[in-house]
């Protein structure tokens, strides 16, 4: 069995990410994640470069790789070329994939995402869709949105919108031959097979737990 | 001044002058719903541009491939679709609505520079799952670089500038410029990561002051996987705070955004902290209004606030029309298609609106 570190290096995203890191810390200055939570992505990277398994185990089936906001702020920041949000791209793929995603808080979440916009990929042909988004889930969205919502008919034709109908436009019913080639590159490329991932690692987590 | 100059130059990107492919934005067009009609309308009507609207064209799949649900291999093959759905309508300049299908698209074509065997493999799995194959875009920019381009042109057509109309002072004008459009590949960017132009050369061209403050160039807190799961929600007000703490001493009068993610963000979570600390950042205690790009390119070209669809806004644009001296109808904010009333939305508890 090939060992952690060579799964990583057999990513392209890790190959790209990871040159020679000298742990200088401005990735861990520059990132919006570490000044909101214990984050680090200098000591991940240092983690990482360690090559030990037992390191890279506690990196896989920890919280940590998922506090990561991928707004790639290191990439441009880093003095040799490094991007941790490269590294941590590929070490959530391999998180999923080994099924120890699920042995952390922060990975088993990944069910939640994987039921909305995942599904609504295949459902709508885009990440989000007003039919999906309510203020009980987004209490942000606020009464400006509940008010549209109620009147999304109305509201999106006098915007020059195309709602739900065939055609171009803005909201636009999307053909089933487009969702059907969607769906059959999310079989070809793995999406389908990280879905099951995803579901049968939380389901067998929430097993355990009971 | 010649070596200043050239290094200018470098931070300068192609923009294709005419002919281009669109590609839609999964948030603008829920969040922002008029804006991508008014980039159209902009560039049909007023500068007589070619732009087809295609509607096969689908997602990037980048927010599902950023919270790390989807493979890579999966999101570069809809990248290839999307390409292919170009290459099929005869065209060959890319131009993508949403900052992160940006970033995404500029990844992809570099990854494939980098490991063209990867390239071979996209090829074949768009071929074998869809039939369909691809050229490379010989252009890709975002939606605000083709605004950018013809700011000028929008500037010698505008009913009215960014200026308070009493007094005739310029607004005071923070510009976002999301994350994924020059951070991931500076050189990608107008002004790269370090001096993005892209907005601010909007704000200069149509009359408004630049606001310059300490966290200009923080992230806006979307974080991809961090917004979508309700308990992190945290990670994405908090950055948003930072950036609000920090611009208000500037007093700006508006916000504007080129990704739709960051306009939305910068809306809303103003609304949230005013509901959970009773705190606003402006003086009056309407919040900083957040606009698009296209809204304001609207707004300046004359139209209709309530047909730029401001009234979806939740921080409101009133104020921001008034100091602009835009005449609007009141009444016509809240109205539908066929002018029925459609009633009000209630108002939040600290927030003001009118």
């Amino acid at each position: 069995m090939e060992s952690f570190y060579q799964l990583l290096s057999n990513d392209i995203r890790f190959q790209e990410g990871l040159k020679a890191c000298i742990s200088c810390g401005t990735c861990t200055a520059i990132c919006p994640a570490a000044q909101v939570s214990d984050y680090d992505p200098r000591m991940l990277v240092e983690m990482v470069q360690t090559r030990n398994e037992e390191v890279l185990l506690e990196l896989l089936n920890g919280d940590a790789i998922w506090r990561c906001g991928e707004c790639l702020s290191c990439k441009t920041r880093c003095p040799r070329g490094n991007t941790p949000g490269h590294i941590i791209q590929a070490l959530r793929a391999l998180s999923i994939k080994t099924g120890l995603f699920a042995d952390s808080k922060q990975g088993n979440l990944q069910l939640e995402i994987k039921r909305t916009v995942g599904e609504h990929i295949l459902k709508y042909g885009y990440c989000v869709h007003i039919d999906e988004i309510d203020t009980g889930k987004y209490p942000e969205q606020g009464p400006v949105w509940e008010w549209f919502r109620e009147n999304r008919e109305s509201l999106l034709a006098r915007l020059g919108a195309n709602y739900n109908h065939e055609g171009a436009g803005t909201l636009r019913k999307i053909s089933n031959r487009s969702l059907e080639d969607l769906q059959a590159i999310f079989i070809e490329t793995g999406a389908m097979e990280r879905f099951q991932q995803i579901e049968s690692g939380s389901a067998k987590q929430a097993k355990d737990e009971k | 001044m010649k070596n200043k100059n050239q290094r200018w130059l470098s931070y300068q990107k192609e923009i294709a002058d005419d002919h281009y492919y669109f590609a839609r934005s999964c948030i603008r067009q829920n969040f922002f719903p008029a804006s991508e009609t008014i980039f159209l309308k902009i560039l049909r009507e007023e500068l007589g541009k070619d732009i087809f609207d295609d509607p096969e064209q689908t997602t990037c799949t980048g927010i599902a491939y950023h919270s790390g649900i989807i493979p890579l291999e999966t999101t570069m093959t809809v990248v290839a679709r999307q390409f292919a759905l170009m290459t099929r309508a005869g065209h060959e300049n890319f131009v993508c609505s949403c900052v992160t299908s940006f970033g995404i698209y500029i990844e992809v074509l570099e990854l494939w520079k980098h490991f063209p065997e990867q390239e071979k493999k996209t090829r074949e799995a768009l071929l074998k799952s869809t039939g369909l194959d691809f050229k490379i875009p010989v252009n890709l920019v975002h939606t605000s670089d083709i605004i950018y381009k013809f700011r000028d042109q929008i500037a010698a057509k505008a009913s009215l500038k960014l200026v308070n109309c009493t007094g005739g002072n310029p607004l005071k004008i923070v510009d976002h410029v999301g994350c994924h459009y020059a951070k991931i590949f500076p050189d990608k960017g107008i002004g790269g990561a370090e001096y993005p132009y892209v907005l601010a050369g909007l704000i200069d061209a149509w009359g408004g002051e630049q606001v310059d403050y300490p966290e200009r160039r923080h992230c806006c807190g979307f974080g991809f996987r961090q917004y979508l799961i309700k308990e992190n929600r945290g990670y994405s007000v908090t950055n948003s705070k930072f950036k609000f703490e920090s611009m208000a001493p500037y007093h700006p009068d508006l916000i504007i955004a080129n990704c739709p993610g960051c306009t939305f963000f910068l809306d809303r979570w103003q609304y949230v902290i005013s509901e959970m600390e009773n705190k606003t950042y402006d003086s009056e205690g309407y919040g900083i209004p957040v606009l698009t790009y296209e809204e304001v390119a609207g707004l300046v070209l004359g139209y209709d606030p309530w047909d730029l669809g401001l009234q979806l806004h939740q921080v409101d644009v009133e104020p921001l029309l008034i100091k602009l001296g835009v005449i609007y109808s009141q009444e016509g904010k809240y109205k539908g298609m066929n002018g029925e009333e459609l009633g009000k939305p209630a108002k939040p508890q600290f927030l003001k609106t009118h």
